[in-house]
């Protein structure tokens, strides 16, 4: 073989190398391959490649199978469950005053959004109404989670891409937001703070300036991230194009949220069918037009501002009265009265130990969580106890359009793309 | 009022008298009224302001054809099951002949906005119902939840296996007598674990 061609053309060196007779000894490669199984596919074959279930990129224990041909996919095969750990079989052994404690646990990043649902479903078979401080305080919360829900996304999403100093940036944001949460409810996460009937306490004291101050924390972190990736040619290389998925097809694949959004259909429950006080309140909805990993990024980061938007509002309209249901038989009696009533203390110890009765029916529940309709499937038979309790997560069926994203780019693309759709293996698992 | 009858106890009550039942008059939802003039046999229940229609089984993947492409209802947003083996006092609906299966499917209309809820029973003997994947391609993973966890198989779905368990896992867990995390004990002078 002549020099000039193989310097000219790697295509032709290999090529070249396999046709030659001392090649065989020369690539100790084609050894190691035939270990494994045969050479390396030609044409007609296709390699598949497990990604997961330890990759950092697949956010906690996502399993993908990709069908390869060389770099490019061409099929994509989400493996779920090794998260599965029987929370909706957990849910009917658990009394509807505890069931809070485990829907909260199935989105993690997102926990006070379960709580809601779950509360809303309780309520609406129970047939009440909870006090209207209870329903800002309500929204309150849920914005704040939503925010460090996609400041999360945002930490992350870089880190899946590359961009490893935004990691850094979105969890200092983000706790900054947990922080207060922390100083509302007393936990960072799996707060069970929002129960069927209100809330689990008041708000403290300071909690105005505590917010606003997290508010303008947070305002100047995503700022900062606009400037650092919006016009970012790194950023928009690697994110434009990327995994287009048409409305048609988001809908038709049962997904919702800030995917469905990121394909020009401006399709948010808080919007089209109002539950707290959503339509006493000023914000957008974000939508975009094209539908790719980088629309999905904009979505996500401009719904931080939409929801800072919110919080301000929830801030300045707080209504004063209660923040729970005054109803012995759904929630506790306050603390003062247990030492002066027998009634109370009775109330207190049934609702502890048995909980409360439930009519008999069934009800569907659906909001706007941070990564889309998330339901409740609540179906009582009368008892105290859920007869059957299901929570349609919005990344179980999210994780779905990965599948289709995904076809047809190269592998590096497939992580963009599987970050993109911000799965949450505790919900996606139950 | 545990001695005045609840409108549950009404609807139990026709159950076992079906003479007695109430003639269901036209629903007040729309899509719940056109399902009804298409589908005989159908019954609609206003559940807490939700409209439900409880379907036959064999008219499954009918109505769900029917609800998109004449009722423009363009997304499925949930398919479930529920098992109602011990469930003694569970909802009562006249006009439908409880099984110890509910599918459940939730049906979301993004241009009319609005929702309806469709049920079918399932007997325990033949427990299969059609699937509707081929309309609603979303609900692909919610089937295969379902199957796994229940025990209910959709006819027609393209990759009905495990998705949450492991593929070599007996049993389906959420089924009300299935006991996945149930440990045999043998005390003391017992004659066989319990």
């Amino acid at each position: 073989m002549s020099e000039e061609i193989v310097t000219s053309d790697p295509s032709v060196l290999r090529l070249e190398a396999q046709t030659d007779e001392g090649a065989q000894e020369m690539h100790p490669v084609q050894r190691e391959l035939v270990l494994t199984g045969g050479l390396w596919p030609d044409e007609s074959e296709t390699t598949i490649v497990n990604m997961g279930p330890q990759h950092p990129s697949t956010h906690g224990v996502l399993r993908v199978m990709l069908e390869l041909d060389g770099e490019t996919v061409l099929r994509v095969k989400p493996v779920v469950g090794y998260l599965h750990t029987g929370m909706e079989k957990t849910a009917e052994e658990l009394t509807y005053v505890q069931g809070a404690t485990n829907v909260t646990r199935m989105d993690y990043v997102s926990p006070l959004s379960n709580e809601l649902v779950w509360s809303m479903a309780v309520e609406r078979l129970l047939d009440v109404e909870v006090p209207e401080r209870a329903v800002w305080m309500r929204m309150l919360l849920v914005e704040l989670n939503r925010m460090a829900s996609h400041l999360l996304f945002q930490a992350t999403n870089g880190m899946d891409i590359g961009a490893l100093s935004m990691m850094i940036y979105g969890w200092r944001e983000r706790e900054e937001v947990l922080r207060l949460i922390e100083m509302f409810t007393g936990l960072r996460m799996n707060n069970n703070f929002i129960r069927p009937g209100g809330t689990a306490a008041d708000l403290p004291d300071g909690w105005e300036a505590a917010t606003l101050e997290v508010c303008d924390i947070v305002e100047r972190g995503v700022r900062d991230y606009s400037e650092l990736l919006n016009q970012n040619p790194i950023w928009m290389e690697r994110l434009i194009g990327v995994g287009v998925i048409t409305t048609e097809q988001a809908i038709g694949l049962s997904v919702t949220g800030p995917i469905l959004r990121s394909t020009g259909f401006p399709w948010d429950l808080r919007k089209a069918a109002p539950y707290l006080a959503y339509d006493e309140v000023d914000f957008d909805v974000v939508y975009t037009q094209n539908g790719d990993c980088y629309d999905r990024f904009l979505i996500r980061l401009n719904e931080i501002h939409e929801s800072v938007k919110i919080v301000r509002q929830c801030v300045e309209r707080m209504p004063p009265g209660d923040y729970r249901l005054q109803d012995a038989k759904i929630t506790p009696p306050p603390r003062a009265r247990i030492d002066e009533s027998m009634e109370a203390l009775i109330h207190h110890f049934k609702l502890f130990t048995e909980g409360f009765k439930v009519p008999a029916g069934e009800t569907y529940v659906a909001i706007e969580s941070p990564r889309g309709e998330i339901g409740c499937y609540l179906v009582s038979d009368g008892t105290g106890k859920p007869a059957r309790m299901h929570i349609r997560g919005p990344s179980f069926y999210n994780l779905q359009s990965a599948g289709p994203m995904a076809e047809g780019s190269l592998i590096a693309d497939a992580v963009a793309i599987i970050s993109s759709v911000d799965p949450i293996l505790g919900e996606v698992d139950r | 009022m545990a001695d005045d009858p609840t409108p549950n106890d009404t609807a139990r009550e026709a159950i076992h008298n079906p003479e007695a039942a109430p003639v269901p008059d036209v629903p007040a939802d729309e899509v719940a009224a056109a399902v009804l003039e298409r589908f005989p046999g159908t019954v609609f229940h206003d559940s807490h302001g939700q409209p439900v229609v409880y379907v036959e089984r064999a008219s499954w993947h009918d109505v769900a054809e029917f609800l998109r492409d004449d009722q423009q209802f363009t997304q499925c947003v949930d398919v479930t099951v529920v098992d109602h083996l011990h469930d003694s006092t569970r909802l009562a609906v006249a006009g439908v002949a409880p099984e110890r299966f509910e599918v459940v499917a939730n049906f979301l209309s993004h241009p009319r906005n609005r929702r309806i809820r469709v049920i079918g029973q399932v007997a325990p003997s033949q427990t299969t119902i059609a699937s509707i994947t081929d309309l609603y391609p979303g609900v692909d993973f919610a089937e295969r939840e379902a199957y796994d966890l229940l025990g209910v198989t959709f006819e027609g779905h393209p990759d009905l296996t495990r998705i949450l368990l492991p593929d070599d896992w007996e049993g389906h867990p959420l089924r009300k007598d299935d006991f996945p995390a149930r440990v045999p004990v043998t005390f003391k002078e017992d004659p066989g674990p319990r």
